[in-house]
């Protein structure tokens, strides 16, 4: 299969690729994340028990706690942090979040990235051009 | 980002590294939201009480070190000056008088104290608490804020009128050395209108009833929506259920303002609530919702026994202790089980005074502040299950600590707390 190419806009410069993690869903920070293994420990989300380590986290943005900046903070000191962050509703929690992360993050796509990436897909996050290239599994 | 003249001498380093990393932390974050400008702010809230937690990670064991890191995202030490703005430490790690209950080391106790000490030593108030506004911290109608505390938040925007977005410890940590936060939504006069409209169709009175009626909107409603509660009538709420009801919102989702009109600070009526516009959506909450709700929050349960109850959370009002006290009258804590209370260092002192920490330790309860249970990370040994009247603590310590959790009536977590056992009934 053919890769996509979404545009939007870079948040957090740099350039970065992995394999995407999915969800529709909000991420809650503090208590909804262990930070050392940078599993979702959230009881009822989807994601319950995976762990965003390295990948390239596709995501509707933050939930919840004030702590969310901090526990993805963490994350990155304790090499647990996502490789990159793509996400589409901006509030300040996920703000702060992708600046103190140091992580590329792009957000505001011209097309729905729940539609367009699937977990397990190759995604490569150009933060500098506001790029994410898709390449789907087994494509 | 539009930086002003005083803004620009601060980036620029005229008054030092630590209050250049904390406004270049602020322009950063500024543009990344999107926002034109900050704006002076002389009200933070903040979380700067780190243990051994937060400075194992910084390669550098001194408190300078953990508050560069983890207070403003700066990539090397620096010295930090006093802050410059009015400025309070939020809930923390460890209640500095029963530590020991909590199982920690002497050396972590230590580290918490030197970490509290550098924060008085740097001006920041050592309010200790997830409630501010009840002791201390009272912010004005329009009044900008730099808060954490996604429940503090919530109050203190819906309930008094004061205008702050849920801020993070790098934001604040830099507001507290700047006086500046970014000029963005709910600093805007013209985001603070409500959005969805629920109208309640089941009576609200209760603490429980209030913590519902929030998890359930928090679930329902977008991360951005100003929620409208329309049909309260059984009751007028009070700062309790506010509290209990911001809390639940902003933890099944992420509300930062709602108006409940007649009550609330910026709504006399539905229609000045919504500014005269027309909802996004149209929500009802009725018995089916409510029965939704509760089932949500005792979702992690299947065990009858209950080791720990838990009360306090947001922080206890001396009203809410004084209803344990009078609970327990005649009665007394469970040998297997644990009634813990919490309530902020200042209101514990009252309560002291008061004589119910006495009634409490004679019926076999704790009084404690500073700190909670899901903060902390702590439980008394082996407990597999606890209990709580609030939806927020049994959203999150059932993930943080692997336990199964409870919620009802404070009634009945009293109850529990007595019997060992669980006997709540489903609303």
């Amino acid at each position: 299969m053919s890769q996509v190419v979404l545009t939007g806009r870079g948040l957090v410069g740099g350039v970065a690729e992995g394999e995407a993690l999915v969800t529709r869903e909000a991420i809650s920070g503090w208590g909804g994340v262990e930070p050392r293994e940078g599993r979702v420990i959230e009881s009822r989300h989807e994601l319950v028990g995976q762990s965003f380590a390295g990948k390239v986290l596709v995501f509707r943005g933050a939930k919840g706690s004030s702590g969310w900046s901090g526990v993805f903070h963490l994350t990155r000191l304790m090499g647990s942090a996502p490789a990159a962050m793509v996400f589409t509703t901006m509030n300040t929690k996920i703000a702060l979040g992708v600046v103190v992360t140091h992580v590329p993050a792009v957000t505001d796509l011209d097309g729905d990235p729940f539609e367009l990436i699937r977990t397990g897909d190759r995604v490569r996050v150009d933060a500098d051009r506001g790029q994410v290239i898709v390449t789907p599994a087994g494509g | 980002m539009r930086l002003t003249d005083d803004e620009r001498v601060m980036l620029d380093g005229e008054q030092g590294e630590a209050v250049a990393a904390a406004m270049d932390l602020l322009v950063r974050y500024g543009e990344v939201l999107g926002a034109e400008r900050l704006v002076d702010t002389d009200n933070v809230c903040g979380a700067n009480l780190f243990g051994s937690r937060h400075s194992l990670v910084c390669g550098s064991p001194t408190p300078d070190a953990a508050f560069s890191e983890h207070s403003l995202d700066a990539p090397t030490v620096l010295t930090i000056p006093p802050v410059r703005a009015q400025s309070y430490q939020l809930i923390g790690p460890m209640d500095t008088k029963h530590w020991q209950v909590q199982g920690l080391p002497q050396a972590e106790h230590d580290e918490i104290i030197a970490s509290e000490r550098y924060n008085a030593e740097h001006g920041i108030h050592l309010l200790t608490t997830c409630t501010p506004y009840q002791v201390g911290n009272v912010p004005l109608k329009g009044e900008h804020c730099a808060w954490m505390e996604s429940s503090a938040v919530v109050y203190v925007n819906s309930v008094l009128g004061a205008r702050t977005n849920v801020e993070g410890r790098e934001s604040t940590g830099a507001a507290m050395l700047t006086g500046k936060i970014p000029y963005w939504g709910l600093h805007l006069e013209e985001n603070r209108h409500g959005s969805h409209l629920v109208e309640v169709t089941t009576p609200v009175e209760s603490n429980r009833d209030w913590g519902l009626l929030g998890y359930w909107i928090g679930e329902q409603v977008p991360e951005e929506a100003i929620p409208v509660v329309d049909g309260i009538t059984a009751t007028t709420p009070d700062l309790v259920r506010l509290k209990h009801f911001g809390a639940a919102a902003a933890s099944s989702g992420g509300v930062e303002l709602y108006h409940v009109p007649g009550v609330t600070a910026e709504a006399r009526t539905v229609e000045e609530a919504l500014a005269g516009r027309t909802p996004v959506e149209r929500l009802t909450y009725g018995p089916a919702q409510r029965r939704e709700a509760y089932e949500h929050l005792n979702a992690t349960a299947t065990d009858t026994s209950v080791d720990l109850v838990m009360i306090g959370c947001p922080h206890a009002t001396l009203g809410q202790i004084r209803d344990v006290v009078r609970l327990l009258e005649g009665r007394r804590v469970h040998p297997d089980t644990e009634l813990w209370v919490f309530t902020p260092r200042a209101l514990r002192h009252v309560a002291e005074r008061n004589g119910y920490d006495r009634a409490l330790a004679d019926a076999g309860a704790l009084l404690m502040s500073d700190t909670c249970p899901a903060i902390g990370r702590f439980l008394p040994k082996g407990t597999r299950v606890i209990a709580t009247d609030s939806a927020k603590q049994v959203h999150y310590l059932p993930a943080i600590m692997d336990v199964q959790g409870r919620f009802g009536t404070l009634a009945e977590c009293v109850d529990a707390a007595v019997t060992g056992t669980w006997r709540g009934e489903v609303p």
